[in-house]
């Protein structure tokens, strides 16, 4: 595959020289085969990303030379490898733009941290009579959480609708942001759309009127720089394996003030501060949160995974991924019975789109047998489906690693899906 | 023959394009609804039994060219025929697609034989078997 050296004049970020084949060659999935033996496009990186060689050694050092549970051990590894977490919690807390580390709590992943906050903070805070916004375009992670803590405490739940293009609806959202608005949680990119929603401004807006926010990081902070007081919410959430790094962790960002006030979620071993037969009082955030033994080598993944993404450069990532999404966005819609889901003016590395007469699934099967891997289905947002009449989409999403010959390759497979079917 | 010609032989394209007994029936004796919730596939199966005998079957819904040709081909191939058998078809049906020849010959299926490439894909195995598990959840059931 061959790629110019250096990218076209700059959209968002600045024109930096990008050494397409020594970061493919970082990754070695991408080196692999497909179905029968051709090679390997994964456009599937909104569903989860691949990992480079440097997430992956580091990984495999720490089992190898450094494995310890941490917090605990007086020994020499102990020592070393509770070093290596706590450098880690740095970076991440860096990386988001956090105050301070005690901000950053580790978790399973997006899923769980959203969870934590609509569990420890939502179903002790909320009252009947307050009221949680989401948005139509949230993926079930950032909905179905919030529907149960409003079940639990009596709360009503209230979304955004969303326009024709996937945009959100802002008139309406001023209209359903009111005093009684607690919480205001937000997709910061649709993982099925692709729509980068303006979290900043709607952010300044929920505050002033005394709502707290959350911002659903787990489509945006693998594709652009993140700091969390410059979008101005209370939690931000991510997850590493869609960072290029391991699978099983993922990191909450919240704010100092409302964390201290946070019950615990789980309890347990390193959650607490003393424990008697008569009762239990809890450690300070993060460890409040991160009861039992975490998943340290996935920690130490992820802060490997940030070196890379920083090394690389996420002003370069995103303007490469940019450049990608246009392309394919130009050649997709050109063919005939093609129909872009999501054609909002702000977006990320995502496209998705339904072929006439042609189920997805039937798309991503030919797709899949020209060694193309995308993703078929509701893509865990079933509202976003029904608000465009569709039961499922073709998603292709982008990573900085991804070529232009491979698009040529999506489409190449859209067409003989439009031939074998039509 | 590639394992996508293998997969989406002629039959299934045909059926997708042009589904048999694909309508709402009127007074029919059961109806059951078939749904896929990770793919939104969902199908509406009508039978008309004349005592054990399914003296025929429609269906309707939206799905992929796989759940939509074996819906077309189930009917057709059910049509006319006992409980007991429909039971041993789809026994057999069941085998073909997750590629235990054993249970499933596709000499013994005729046509629904052409579903014998999706056991080289396992995530489409429901898109087949939906229909068939939609008219066993019929045949269990009581009236409309």
């Amino acid at each position: 595959m061959t790629e110019p050296a250096t990218v076209a004049p700059p959209r968002h970020g600045p024109a930096t020289p990008l050494d397409i084949d020594g970061i493919r060659a970082d990754f070695p999935i991408l080196g692999t085969a497909a179905r029968d033996g051709r090679p390997l496009v994964y456009l599937d990186n909104a569903a989860t990303s691949q990992k480079p060689r440097q997430v992956i050694d580091a990984v495999s050092r720490f089992y190898a030379s450094e494995n310890a549970n941490i917090h605990r051990g007086l020994h020499f590894l102990s020592e070393r490898a509770t070093a290596a977490f706590d450098v880690a919690r740095e970076k991440v807390a860096r990386f988001l733009g956090a105050g301070s580390p005690s901000e950053i709590v580790f978790t399973r992943g997006t899923t769980e941290a959203i969870n934590l906050v609509a569990q420890s903070w939502g179903r002790t805070s909320l009252r009947p009579g307050d009221e949680v916004l989401v948005t139509e375009m949230e993926h079930h992670a950032n909905l179905v959480p919030w529907q149960v803590v409003c079940e639990q405490t009596g709360a009503a739940f209230r979304a955004v609708p969303i326009t024709d293009r996937g945009e959100l609806n802002l008139d309406a959202f001023d209209r359903l942001l009111t005093d009684r608005t607690r919480l205001f949680a937000v997709g910061h990119v649709s993982n099925a759309l692709g729509t980068m929603n303006p979290v900043r401004e709607l952010a300044v807006r929920a505050r002033a009127r005394g709502a707290l926010v959350l911002v659903d990081g787990a489509q945006s902070a693998p594709h652009f720089p993140i700091d969390v007081a410059e979008l101005g919410c209370d939690f931000f959430a991510c997850s590493g394996h869609k960072l290029f790094g391991p699978t099983g962790i993922g990191v909450l960002y919240g704010r100092k003030a409302i964390l201290d006030e946070m019950p615990p979620w789980q309890t347990g071993g390193d959650m607490v501060e003393r424990v008697t037969l008569e009762g239990s009082t809890w450690a300070p955030p993060p460890a409040r949160f991160e009861a039992g033994t975490p998943p340290i080598a996935e920690v130490i993944g992820l802060a490997a995974a940030i070196d890379y993404v920083e090394r690389v450069g996420l002003d370069v990532i995103g303007h490469r991924e940019g450049e990608l999404l246009g392309r394919a966005t130009e050649l997709v819609r050109a063919i005939p019975g093609v129909r872009l889901v999501g054609t909002a003016r702000e977006k990320a590395a995502v496209l998705s789109f339904v072929l006439d007469g042609v189920h997805p699934h039937d798309v991503g099967t030919v797709l899949d047998d020209e060694g193309v891997a995308v993703r078929a289905g509701h893509h865990c947002a079933q509202p976003v489906m029904r608000r465009f009449g569709v039961p499922a989409t073709v998603r292709a999403s982008f990573a900085f690693y991804n070529t232009a010959d491979e698009i040529d390759a999506l489409v190449r497979g859209v067409e003989r899906a439009r031939a074998v079917f039509g | 023959m590639s394992s996508l010609r293998e997969l989406y032989q002629n039959v299934i394209l045909e059926h997708n394009r042009s589904p048999r007994n694909y309508r709402v029936m009127d007074g029919a004796d059961r109806r059951a609804e078939g749904n896929n919730p990770l793919c939104g596939d969902q199908l509406t199966v009508w039978l008309k039994l004349d005592g054990d005998v399914i003296s025929d079957i429609t269906f309707q819904g939206l799905g992929c060219a796989i759940s939509r040709a074996s819906a077309s081909l189930m009917t057709a191939a059910v049509k006319g025929k006992s409980r007991a058998t429909a039971d041993e078809l789809f026994e057999r049906f069941h085998g073909l697609v997750i590629g235990d020849r054993a249970a499933g010959d596709p000499e013994t299926l005729g046509k629904l034989a052409v579903f014998s490439g999706i056991s080289a894909y396992p995530a489409r195995v429901k898109c087949a078997s939906l229909p068939w598990h939609t008219l066993k959840a019929a045949l269990e059931g009581e009236g409309c």
